[in-house]
């Protein structure tokens, strides 16, 4: 579990203490996907650097299963960090040295597995991460989806606990993301390893994260598990984001809104109810009349939702939003 | 063309060039030694760097940029009294030597410190997340990144002091550059001039030939 106790980091820029941080306290569970979501200059690539110590907290404490880890010493902290995977935007593989060089360049630095575990080791994460053909190979030979994906085996070598992800996916096209994705979610199921991702993208977010963390000019300022954050989101920023991911312009939308008649209703479904033949039942039973201004049918990570916004005219609408929530689905009055 | 050489004494000039050839390797050998040091040092103690240690980077850099800025032919001359000191002769090609390294070492330094900045920082934070110490990072990330510029570099010090080397000539330094003033020039020789000239051109482009090849074969970009 990581655990950050009123955490906080100032930046000294020309004698003046600049705050890149505000004091935060926050819990990552072991095992979890957990993201940290902000536009750039938010804090969140502070926030990530501060588990691994690249960025030292000017106050407060990183605890890592229980222990302080901004009191270590040299030695302690090089042990830690081996125990800390690390993968990037621009995927810093070392030009210099081939792909297998490369996955087995931690594991040299720790001086403490021999040249056999090296090798066995590299050949493992090299057809963990399907790249077993390109061993011999060096970065610049390699396209991104593929150097993120050598990045991906590095950060595992020395058999990390956590797995911190700086926007990851954010130099590659869809559909590498996806398949990049995909990987970090089977590490994580498969090796139980606990993942802190940051990005820019509520997309990533939605695809692979249990729990999210919205950050705004230093503070978090909604947290929470993805289901509730991404469909209903409270604080503007994560609103924004939110908008964003699915491409809703909002001036176009409330200007359909202003077109529709009746009352405008917003329906979340969750899970099992997404699947319910619903709306048609609603119409009949109550008689209103519905058409769909907006709607959108996905995943977020493996459950189902579906949010649409209704307007309703005519027919008995209060036993059409009691039969509604009677089916688990989430009614929210815009209108 | 017999008679267009009757001054060339081709035993001489074989001397000449390997003296030259000596001067240069064994200067080239102590500018490496004590430059890559220096230019390591350099980079680690700038601004935002590892050990950033403005002090001592003043020091260091004050110190390099001193003897970059006092021309070839002055320190030479300045340096006298310290070579009689290492060596026991300021003269022939030992006696060129200390001069020789003075003029390299700091051009080198500067060549590597320019080298290892331009090193991807990502890729020095990289090493830093993954538990490596600050000699790790040098040793196992930064050296092997920039080593097709700090290959570049000895090129560039190595063409440098071959210039340098045949300007010790001037005071009673050995190799070509010796040959080129005493007879070149003292006893109008033009021949001798011309042929030591050819000569110095032939060895500046092998150096960057072979220095290129090398800067090829080490770039993985």
């Amino acid at each position: 579990m990581i655990e950050f106790d009123q955490v906080q980091k100032s930046f000294q820029v020309g004698g003046r203490a600049i705050p890149a941080l505000h004091p935060t306290s926050m819990a990552i569970e072991a095992g979890e996907v957990f993201g940290i979501v902000g536009h750039s200059g938010a804090g969140k690539s502070t926030l990530v650097r501060l588990i691994n110590l690249l960025e030292r907290p000017t106050g407060g404490r990183v605890l890592i299963d229980g222990e302080d880890v901004t009191g270590y010493d040299a030695n302690e902290l090089r042990a830690f960090r081996r125990k800390v995977g690390m993968i990037f935007q621009h995927f810093n593989l070392l030009s210099s040295k081939t792909v297998s060089d490369n996955i087995a360049f931690p594991m040299r630095l720790a001086g403490i597995y021999s040249r056999s575990e090296i090798s066995t080791r590299v050949e493992e994460l090299l057809v963990r991460v399907g790249l077993a053909d390109q061993a011999r190979k060096y970065p610049s030979q390699l396209s991104g989806g593929q150097k993120q994906r050598v990045g991906i085996a590095r950060a595992l070598a020395c058999r990390p606990t956590i797995l911190l992800c700086d926007e990851a996916t954010s130099a590659l096209d869809p559909q590498t993301t996806q398949s990049v994705l995909r990987l970090l979610g089977d590490i994580n199921r498969e090796l139980g390893l606990t993942i802190v991702l940051i990005t820019h993208e509520m997309d990533v977010v939605r695809r692979v994260c249990d729990r999210v963390a919205v950050m705004d000019a230093g503070k978090v300022v909604e947290i929470g598990p993805v289901t509730d954050v991404f469909l209903h989101p409270q604080h503007p920023t994560t609103r924004e984001f939110v908008l964003e991911s699915e491409h809703i312009d909002q001036k176009e939308l409330q200007q359909d809104l202003g077109r529709a008649q009746g009352r405008i209703l917003r329906l979340t479904f969750r899970g099992e109810a997404t699947y319910k033949p619903l709306l048609g039942q609603v119409a009949r039973e109550s008689g209103v009349d519905f058409s769909i201004l907006s709607g959108r049918i996905d995943h977020i990570k493996e459950t189902p939702y579906g949010q649409l916004t209704l307007s309703l005219v005519g027919g008995d609408l209060d036993l059409a939003m009691q039969t509604l929530e009677a089916a688990d689905v989430h009614v929210e009055v815009v209108r | 063309m017999e008679q267009m050489l009757t001054n060339v004494d081709w035993t001489e000039i074989g001397w000449a060039s390997w003296d030259t050839l000596i001067m240069v390797g064994v200067s080239l050998l102590f500018s490496v030694l004590i430059g890559l040091p220096v230019g390591v040092l350099l980079f680690l103690t700038g601004k935002r760097q590892l050990l950033e240690q403005p002090v001592a980077y003043a020091v260091l850099s004050f110190v390099v940029n001193i003897l970059r800025s006092v021309p070839f032919i002055i320190l030479l001359i300045v340096m006298i009294p310290v070579t009689v000191m290492i060596i026991g002769t300021s003269l022939g090609v030992a006696g060129a030597i200390p001069p020789l390294v003075a003029g390299g070492a700091p051009f080198f330094a500067r060549l590597v410190e320019t080298s290892l900045r331009e090193v991807d920082r990502g890729i020095i934070e990289a090493t830093q997340a993954m538990g490596a110490s600050v000699r790790q990072v040098i040793t196992g990330a930064l050296l092997p990144e920039a080593l097709p510029g700090i290959i570049a570099g000895i090129t560039v010090t190595a063409i440098t002091l071959v210039s340098y080397a045949a300007m010790s000539g001037v005071v009673g330094g050995g190799g070509l550059g010796d040959l080129a003033i005493r007879f070149g020039y003292q006893r109008f020789q033009t021949d001798v001039m011309v042929i030591t000239v050819a000569l110095l051109v032939i060895f500046v482009q092998l150096l960057q030939m072979a220095g290129d090849r090398l800067v090829l074969y080490f770039s993985r970009r």
